[in-house]
């Protein structure tokens, strides 16, 4: 268990109100000269102060419905669908309402050591768009980088901010690039598998900063991983995603015992547990697809999936409401109680 | 640090001093002819006059002996005495090497300029700017220095009479006037190359992961081009741009000949075949010594430019 911190229990569940809404959003990028695509109906919800997980497998389209959200599409991507921030178009941003809306929703991206430039110094890294777009005096902008270092556990801010990246270790840059995100006094943080890179002490460090200071910041969070449990022990709601579709959005507490979507149960399965002796692991059996392989008019998941009928095989499943929550599996509530127990799979 | 770092590129510098000075004394003496056939000028002398000048310029002795005369004797400030004009080598190097230093100077900034502009310009453009620039650089990379010598002399001299065909000129202005289609023909291959490498640093550093975490911050496009594109970019075009400008000295000898200037690299020519020992290994030492230099200040900007590279430290 990586994921510091106590689970949030229903209580502490997202608040009323809408900050981020992905809607209907498919993205294409031209690949060799043919459109594919690589986000295909995906729709989320983040409300203010609320942490919503996305999981998935390498290729999923995780990262690049974060780009779609941060609008740092690659050049040449077509995007059908709608993206609003507090209401508002994302998508017709431009000048300074684009800037506006950038110091609003901070990336943190997975590798700190490429995603900050090696020449500048943290300093110059950290209080870039605070002197850019904001203004700010490069003595007062110092001044809070420094206040904001303190803040996520780095005391002597003062000789970091002269220093160079690589002068520090992957979990401090780390904690400068949550520091950073932090300082424009953003509303939603995009946090794209922000402990990946760094070593499992760390990753726990780090986590918990973030976690903690988003708590108290009551900032909205998209929180990117590949990692099921570290999702649900920091997530109000998680969505999981398979080849650029999301397939579920639970709960975080109830995702990894009552999963709505098989894809979820076995990606929870996969997982070894240290409180349990298995024989072997459980891998998923096949590869993942892309979202581009994926069939169309027939369930994504249906050629690797222990519960497929021929029904997943003619028809492509939508998102169905069931119990709170949305799956994408055409069996769903005949299939409810049963994932949770990994066994069954085997048969 | 620096005080180290200096010292040792110091002795470095001596050192290669030392290497190419005997490789080259190694080399005129091994090469055919003799150079009182250039004193005497073909005329058989008496045996008298033949004596007296090989013992003047030691032809006699061992090959290591004369080494060492040139050796000690460069070491105390003297180069010899030239055996065709028969004046101070240093007198005939001074006098020439500011047409040498006014040339690679003109060369080196119409690379810096026109090289790294159209480096800069076609790494940031796709479309027209950066077709253009891309054939316009392959061929002129493709162009040998005495080739675009004849062709601009031809054009620019002879039929549009722009630009004087041969020689120095006299004054500021006459001086820049005699050197631009030499500038340009030395620099016009060199300059082919600096505008490709800059344009691939330009396209390698756009495509950085921190260039995206500061358009992800909304830094706009004017300073994420000048502080994460063009500012990462100048640690590769100043290494090319370094090397490009210290090839020149090597290249220049060919312009020189060919637009008939009185600089160090024609007359470096001319002294070789009459092997005119003195003046070769004189001149020589002076070339040698500008490359190291330029070196020198390459490592010296490469270090102000990347903090991860720090002065005189070994790799790790």
């Amino acid at each position: 268990m990586t994921g510091p911190g106590p689970a949030p229990g229903p209580a502490a569940g997202p608040e009323s109100g809408t900050l981020l809404e992905v809607d209907h959003l498919t993205v294409r990028l031209r690949v060799e000269g043919r459109s594919r695509p690589v986000l295909r109906d995906v729709s989320l919800r983040i409300g203010p102060g609320e942490a919503v997980g996305l999981v998935g497998e390498s290729g999923s389209g995780k990262s690049m419905t974060a780009r779609a959200i941060g609008r740092l599409l690659p050049e040449g991507a077509a995007a059908e669908g709608a993206i609003r921030f507090q209401g508002g178009d994302v998508a017709a941003l431009t000048g300074s309402d684009l800037r506006r809306y950038r110091s609003q929703v901070a990336m943190i991206f997975q590798d700190p050591r490429a995603h900050i430039n090696p020449v500048r110094r943290i300093g110059d890294f950290m209080t870039e768009a605070l002197r850019t777009n904001l203004g700010v005096r490069p003595a007062e902008a110092a001044r809070r980088a420094v206040e904001m270092l303190a803040q996520v556990g780095i005391e002597d801010g003062e000789r970091r901010l002269r220093q160079y990246p690589h002068q520090l270790s992957g979990g401090l840059l780390q904690r400068v690039m949550i520091a950073a995100a932090l300082l424009t006094g953003p509303r939603l943080l995009l946090a794209d598998e922000p402990t990946t890179a760094l070593d499992v002490t760390t990753q726990a460090e780090v986590m918990a900063i973030l976690d903690d200071l988003r708590r108290e910041l009551h900032l909205g969070m998209l929180f990117i991983t590949h990692d099921l449990e570290l999702a649900a022990a920091i997530c109000d709601r998680t969505a999981v995603m398979y080849a650029g579709q999301i397939v579920e959005v639970r709960a975080s507490a109830r995702l990894h015992d009552d999963p709505l979507h098989p894809y979820t149960a076995a990606l929870a399965a996969a997982r070894p547990d240290i409180t349990r002796v298995a024989p072997r692991l459980r891998a998923i059996p096949g590869r993942p697809l892309s979202a581009f392989e994926a069939p169309d008019g027939q369930c994504a998941f249906a050629p690797r999936c222990a519960y497929a009928q021929d029904a997943c095989r003619e028809t492509a499943p939508g998102m169905a409401e069931l119990d709170g929550g949305l799956s994408r599996c055409l069996r769903a509530s005949e299939l409810r109680g049963k994932l949770a127990e990994p066994e069954a799979a085997d048969a | 640090m620096l005080g180290r770092f200096l010292a040792r590129r110091l002795a470095m510098l001596l050192a290669s001093l030392l290497v190419a000075s005997f490789v080259i004394f190694a080399a005129l003496y091994a090469a055919p002819g003799n150079p009182v056939a250039a004193l005497s000028g073909g005329r058989s002398l008496p045996a008298a006059s033949l004596a007296v000048l090989e013992q003047r310029y030691h032809l006699n002795d061992p090959f290591f002996v004369q080494y060492w005369y040139w050796l000690s004797g460069a070491l105390h400030g003297n180069l010899g005495i030239s055996i065709t004009l028969r004046e101070n080598v240093s007198t005939l190097i001074a006098s020439r090497i500011w047409t040498t230093a006014g040339l690679v100077a003109y060369a080196s900034v119409l690379i810096v300029i026109f090289g790294i502009g159209l480096g800069v310009l076609s790494g940031l453009r796709r479309g027209l700017v950066d077709t253009g620039t891309l054939l316009l650089t392959a061929i002129s990379a493709a162009i040998p220095g005495f080739v675009a010598a004849i062709v601009l002399i031809l054009v620019f001299a002879v039929d549009l009479g722009w630009f004087p065909a041969l020689g120095n000129g006299t004054g500021f202005v006459g001086n820049l006037q005699h050197l631009t289609l030499p500038a340009v023909a030395l620099a016009i291959s060199s300059l082919a190359i600096v505008a490709r490498v800059t344009r691939a640093a330009v396209r390698t550093e756009s495509g950085r992961e921190h260039v995206q975490t500061a358009v992800s911050r909304g830094i706009p496009a004017r300073l994420l081009i000048r502080r994460h594109v063009l500012r990462n970019a100048a640690i590769p075009i100043t290494t090319i741009t370094g090397i490009t400008i210290a090839s020149l000295i090597a290249l220049d000898a060919v312009i020189e000949t060919a637009f008939s200037l009185n600089g160090l690299g024609a007359y470096l020519v001319q002294a070789a075949e009459s092997k005119d020992l003195a003046v070769v290994q004189g001149i020589s030492l002076v070339l040698v010594t500008a490359f190291v230099v330029v070196n020198l200040i390459v490592d010296l900007l490469y270090a102000v430019l990347d903090p991860r590279v720090t002065l005189g430290s070994r790799a790790q």
